[in-house]
């Protein structure tokens, strides 16, 4: 790797292979994996549906309930404001937009960059937030693992790269630029083995919770 | 333009422009022209003026590689007089193939010459990239001679080597995987001398000739960035000058290249254009004397400036698009994922049958018992 532009040819090439390749199959291997096991078969007799519990759960549990925010605002806001920025700029920059569709082939508008640039600052502010947060919070402070740190420093160099590159605050550009792909290429490695599986199965869990529920007649 | 005429080196450069029909004021406009295209203030005109008045004519020897003449068609597609006409004018082109009227012994005879009696002092310019020492020298020759013995050889005596267009500054098109002649730039066989690299494919002519102005005002090289550019003209990328920023800021993109985007001379980003990693000064100083650049005739910019734009994935896709096949890698492998999740799900399935099948249940009695 000699220069800035050779780096930039192997992140967009080999190690983009590489890393969609090591994603999609731990990803895919999970997934299928959480699904056939699905719950052991309960012989007792239903006392509610499952469909709609399940789906209510889903968005009451991602929404948080007063009692929730009373206790823990910081959490709620701060972790809410990053996991919604992440989403935007992920989503709807245009260059993402032509890089899913490039592998999925589906495509949708995107959002001017001057208004994702934005979004990105406040992510990275909210992201720092998070991490002081948990370092002075005595409870947070000790159940925090070396996987809770690893993840938030890949989160947050991704959200970093991508803002440095496009504010072309490290020159030469093709060298920002491989980066950030570098390091969302990181990201996807390491996305099936750690929590932050949690993108693709927070959902189906909280599916489950409140499918369970539901068919024990339980209020979700 | 005059090519392989002896030297008139007692004449001052005012009588040659004057014989030329070029007034005192046409010389100070080529001079500001000249101080804004190196990017230096306007209080410089009278130093530029005086000290190219005083210049001497440097000899200059062009050697032609693995090349497609592009890069001397650019320099020579512009009307008179133009900064390139006058250029030229001052400097003595002793040995080009393309523009010299002589040939064969007689033009390799020049060549000699002119390294003889300059030596130590011209300036050698290249453009095309050679096959390198390693490679085959039969697959590139002038009269006999290998490209690397005659690269090596002109270096020698040469003050700098200028290695014009993208050919010579990074290996360009001859160098594109797989590379059969084992193309390389003159960057990576010239060590010991200042090499400049004006780089594109073809690179804009007033950046060859800007170039040399500075070479001949100051007496030495501009400043060079990380792949010794001039800074002056490589400083800043095509999409930070490009006057179709404000479409891609607000997020308005042409999809093809006859929708209404297009013809509203929206932005080229999922056109492919490589604005954004390119540097290069066509967005500033434009092409055929100033008329127009490739993004303003529509068309996305292909990287020519830049190592590797030749294998540098296809030149209409978007820049965030990734090279290799990564879509049938994403395909394969969640094929694949998806049969391992199957047998594991399905063994882990299995075991808690087995295990339920050799069970020994416990009664309430027998546990209280062990309590
Ligand atoms: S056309 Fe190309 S260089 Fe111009 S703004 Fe769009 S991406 Fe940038
Ligand atoms: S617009 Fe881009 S591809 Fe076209 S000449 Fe300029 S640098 Fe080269």
């Amino acid at each position: 790797m000699s220069d800035p532009m050779d780096f930039l040819l192997l992140t967009k090439g080999p190690l983009f292979d590489l890393a969609i390749t090591v994603f999609a199959l731990g990803m895919a291997a999970r997934l299928l994996e959480i699904l056939i096991n699905g719950r052991r078969p309960n012989y007792s007799e239903a006392r509610g549906g499952q469909w709609l519990p399940g789906l209510r759960t889903v968005l009451t549990r991602s929404v948080p309930d007063p009692g929730t925010f009373k206790r823990a605002p910081f959490n709620v806001v701060v972790g809410w404001l990053w996991h919604l920025g992440f989403i935007v700029t992920l989503l709807f920059f245009i260059p993402h937009i032509a890089l899913i569709k490039s592998l999925l082939g589906i495509s949708w508008p995107g959002l001017p960059n001057p208004v994702v640039d934005l979004v990105t600052a406040v992510t990275l502010v909210a992201l720092v937030a998070t991490l002081v947060h948990r370092r002075t919070h005595p409870v947070k402070r000790r159940i925090s693992t070396l996987e809770d740190y690893l993840v938030w420093t890949l989160v947050f160099l991704v959200v970093l790269s991508g803002y440095l590159a496009y504010n072309r605050i490290i020159n030469p550009y093709p060298l920002a630029l491989g980066l950030h792909i570098l390091s969302a290429e990181v990201f996807l490695i390491v996305l099936p083995f750690t929590k932050l599986t949690h993108i693709f199965t927070a959902f189906i869990a909280r599916w489950y919770n409140g499918a369970s529920f539901g068919r024990r007649g339980v209020e979700s | 333009m005059r090519v392989f005429e002896k030297n008139p080196l007692e004449k001052g450069l005012a009588e040659r422009l004057r014989e030329h029909g070029v007034s005192r004021r046409g010389f100070l406009k080529f001079c500001a022209a000249t101080a804004s295209m190196m990017a230096l203030p306007p209080a410089m005109i009278p130093a530029i003026a005086a000290a190219l008045e005083r210049a001497r004519r440097p000899s200059v020897i062009w050697l032609s590689f693995q090349e497609c003449t592009g890069c001397t068609e650019s320099l020579t597609r512009s009307h008179a007089p133009t900064v390139e006409d006058l250029i030229l004018d001052l400097i003595s082109l002793d040995y080009h193939h393309t523009l010299q009227a002589a040939a064969g012994e007689a033009a390799e005879a020049a060549r000699e010459q002119a390294m003889r009696d300059n030596h130590g002092n011209y300036l050698l310019i290249v453009d095309g990239s050679l096959p390198g020492p390693d490679a085959n020298p039969g697959y590139s020759t002038i009269a006999g001679v290998s490209n690397y013995a005659m690269l090596m050889e002109a270096v020698e005596g040469a003050a700098a080597v200028i290695a014009v267009g993208t050919c010579a500054a990074f290996g360009g098109l001859p160098a594109a995987a797989p590379n059969p002649t084992g193309a390389v730039s003159v960057m990576d066989l010239v060590k010991d001398r200042p090499v400049v690299n004006v780089s594109g494919c073809p690179p804009v002519p007033m950046v060859i000739t800007g170039v040399l102005a500075h070479f001949l005002t100051f007496g030495r090289l501009p400043e060079l960035d990380e792949y010794h550019r001039p800074l002056a003209f490589f400083g800043q990328s095509i999409h930070d000058r490009c006057y179709r920023r404000p479409f891609y800021d607000k997020g308005l993109f042409a999809e093809t290249f006859d929708d209404a985007g297009a013809r509203a001379g929206w932005c080229l980003y999922r056109l492919g254009c490589k604005g954004p990693s390119t540097y290069n000064a066509c967005a500033t100083m434009r092409w055929n004397s100033g008329t127009s650049w490739p993004i303003e005739a529509g068309h996305p910019c292909l990287g020519c400036a830049e190592p590797r734009f030749w294998d540098a994935g296809g030149f209409y896709v978007p820049l965030s698009v990734p090279t290799g096949p990564a879509q049938d890698y994403l395909l394969a492998a969640g094929a694949l994922g998806a049969v391992v999740g199957g047998v594991v799900a399905t063994s882990a399935r299995g075991r808690v049958k087995a295990e339920a099948a050799v069970r020994q249940p416990v009664t309430v009695e027998e546990l209280e018992q062990k309590l």
